[in-house]
């Protein structure tokens, strides 16, 4: 198995976060794992992303550049990133934003209504694991038991009590999801 | 040893490694995209651990001459920086050669010229082999392609600067240095005591007991005479370096037909493309310098009797290429493809790459 994931949307979303705590879940799963974020003028107020690739194998290149999965959080990512889905790929957007939804029909596609469901909620600082918690509904690429022990990992311990609060999330996102579109 | 999984950056790999291979002062001035090393060697207070010195200078200047002073005293002292700043330290460089100072310096490369951009690049190859600073030395230069490899790297670094009194530069680049990967770092190596450093580096100024003359340290020769000797020796000790420290790694290399040649990340992107070569049937594989100076040149000339032609692939306008074509003494076809200015080549583009340069032409 391996799968290569682009996160993509605005700075502050917690796109380079989500990223880290899926590959941390998936090291700690006895995976082979990376994490190659754009850094730099783009990042510094507009549009951030990061390449996750979890495997059973060692990964060759950490820079990828087609996609088995895109996980899209704003209109311009998913502008980029569409075409970059490898053919019975999946993509997963949240709709907020979005005036131009996703078109292709050779990719499934899902979306998960998480800047909406996380601001009902009060739960904004979440909104990231909201969205992985409906990647993870799609693609089970590490199991939640992992998902927990990434989360200890790559948290700071002083972050540690919102653990059950992130957690709580992630069950949210799975129920949120709906799909769009099969190939 | 005991083995602990961490994951890490690769600039935070070389800052762990830094402390864990028992150095004894880090002096750097920050700069994108490796500042991730000072900011890490800060959080970690390795003064309160080891002892180690962590120092932001005023300038990139001034942290390769606080490394020429260290070295100077037999300590394991290291800096790092990215192209521009890397420049700055060009005269520190070769004065630490001239010297014959143990050294490690960290390039994390970015574009170039000038200021040029923050994005990965592989275009100081040149300045990194060929002597960046003025007259005839040469750094003993490592090219990792992994978070693992910046990290031990660190500690391959203490080793070959101490045993030949040479700088030794890390040569590294904006995807390597700011990838996460998997990192199983060792058991802390303690720092050398003075009665170490004695033994290891009997020419160091550590004071002068009253049995022996005093030990200078200086580049300067007025003697012309004396000064080529001094240049002899310095380049019987590259002779070496190219006898017995090259490294270099192959990657399906057995049957292959084609070569890419790559280092760093560009060797990671070699590697996904020989995947979708081979998925299509092409028998393609991969020599990767690991060493950059010493470069693997017997064994490319060993290769270019096998192969049909080979493919230099790198985040510059072609500079390892120029090597390569020494190498192969036109035994077989060798191009170039790169990218550069920032821009980082996708395994599709580096597989079209061998099909049309070198395959179908």
């Amino acid at each position: 198995m391996t799968e290569e994931i682009i996160i993509a949307g605005f700075g502050g979303q917690g796109v380079l976060s989500m990223g880290k705590i899926l590959a941390y879940s998936g090291a700690m799963q006895d995976k082979e794992v990376s994490w190659m974020p754009s850094y730099g003028p783009e990042m510094r107020g507009g549009t951030a992303n990061v390449s996750v690739i979890i495997s059973d194998e060692r990964i060759s290149s950490p820079i990828i550049s087609q996609f088995d999965t895109a996980i899209i959080l704003n209109q311009q990512s998913l502008d980029k990133f569409e075409n970059s889905v490898k053919a019975g790929g999946t993509l997963l957007y949240d709709p907020n934003g979005i005036t131009k939804p996703p078109t292709r029909k050779d990719i499934n596609i899902y979306k998960v209504a998480a800047t909406e469901k996380s601001a009902e909620l009060g739960m904004s600082k979440v909104f990231n694991m909201i969205v992985l918690g409906a990647f993870l509904k799609v693609k089970p690429v590490v199991t939640e038991e992992f998902i927990e022990k990434g989360l200890f990992k790559s948290l700071p311990e002083r972050h540690h009590k919102l653990i059950p609060e992130n957690l709580k999330a992630v069950q949210t996102g799975k129920e949120l999801v709906e799909t769009v579109n099969k190939s | 040893m005991a083995k602990e999984l961490k994951l890490m950056k690769g600039n935070e790999a070389i800052a762990e490694a830094a402390i864990r291979s028992g150095c004894d002062g880090y002096f750097g001035y920050p700069i994108t995209p490796q500042s991730e090393v000072m900011e890490y060697l800060m959080l970690e207070k390795p003064w309160e651990k080891t002892g180690m010195v962590v120092l932001q200078a005023e300038s990139e200047t001034s942290s390769i001459n606080m490394v020429y002073g260290g070295a100077g005293a037999g300590k394991k002292v290291m800096t790092s920086s990215s192209s521009p700043g890397i420049s700055l330290m060009q005269e520190g460089l070769t004065y630490l050669a001239g010297a014959e100072l143990p050294c490690l310096v960290v390039n994390v490369v970015r574009g170039g010229p000038g200021l040029g951009t923050i994005q990965p690049s592989q275009a100081d190859y040149f300045q990194a082999t060929k002597g960046g600073g003025h007259g005839d030395y040469q750094l003993y230069v490592l090219a990792p392609a992994s978070v693992q490899e910046m990290y031990d790297f660190v500690f391959d670094a203490w080793d070959i600067a101490f045993k030949y009194r040479n700088p030794v530069m890390i040569l590294s680049d904006g995807a390597i240095g700011q990838v996460m990967e998997k990192l199983y770092v060792g058991d802390y190596v303690p720092r050398w005591t003075d009665e170490q450093i004695r033994k290891i580096a009997p020419w160091a100024t550590f004071g002068k007991p009253t049995t022996r003359d005093h030990n200078i340290i200086t580049s300067l020769e007025l003697d012309s005479a004396k000064q080529e000797l001094h240049n002899l020796k310095l380049q019987a000790k590259y002779r070496e370096m190219e006898k017995n420290d090259v490294r270099y790694e192959e990657i399906n290399c057995e049957d292959a037909e084609y070569l890419f040649v790559a280092y760093g990340s560009s060797a990671r992107i070699a590697q996904k493309a020989i995947q979708l070569g081979r998925e299509k049937g092409l028998k393609v594989g991969l020599l990767r310098p690991i060493t950059l100076f010493p470069f693997p040149t017997k064994r490319l000339a060993e290769l270019s009797k096998k192969v049909k032609g080979m493919l230099s692939v790198e985040m510059s306008a072609g500079q390892m290429v120029m090597d390569v074509r020494l190498a192969t003494e036109n035994r077989c076809k060798v191009e170039h493809y790169g990218r550069f200015g920032g821009m980082i080549p996708t395994p599709h583009e580096v597989l079209e790459a061998m099909e049309t340069k070198i395959i179908n032409a």
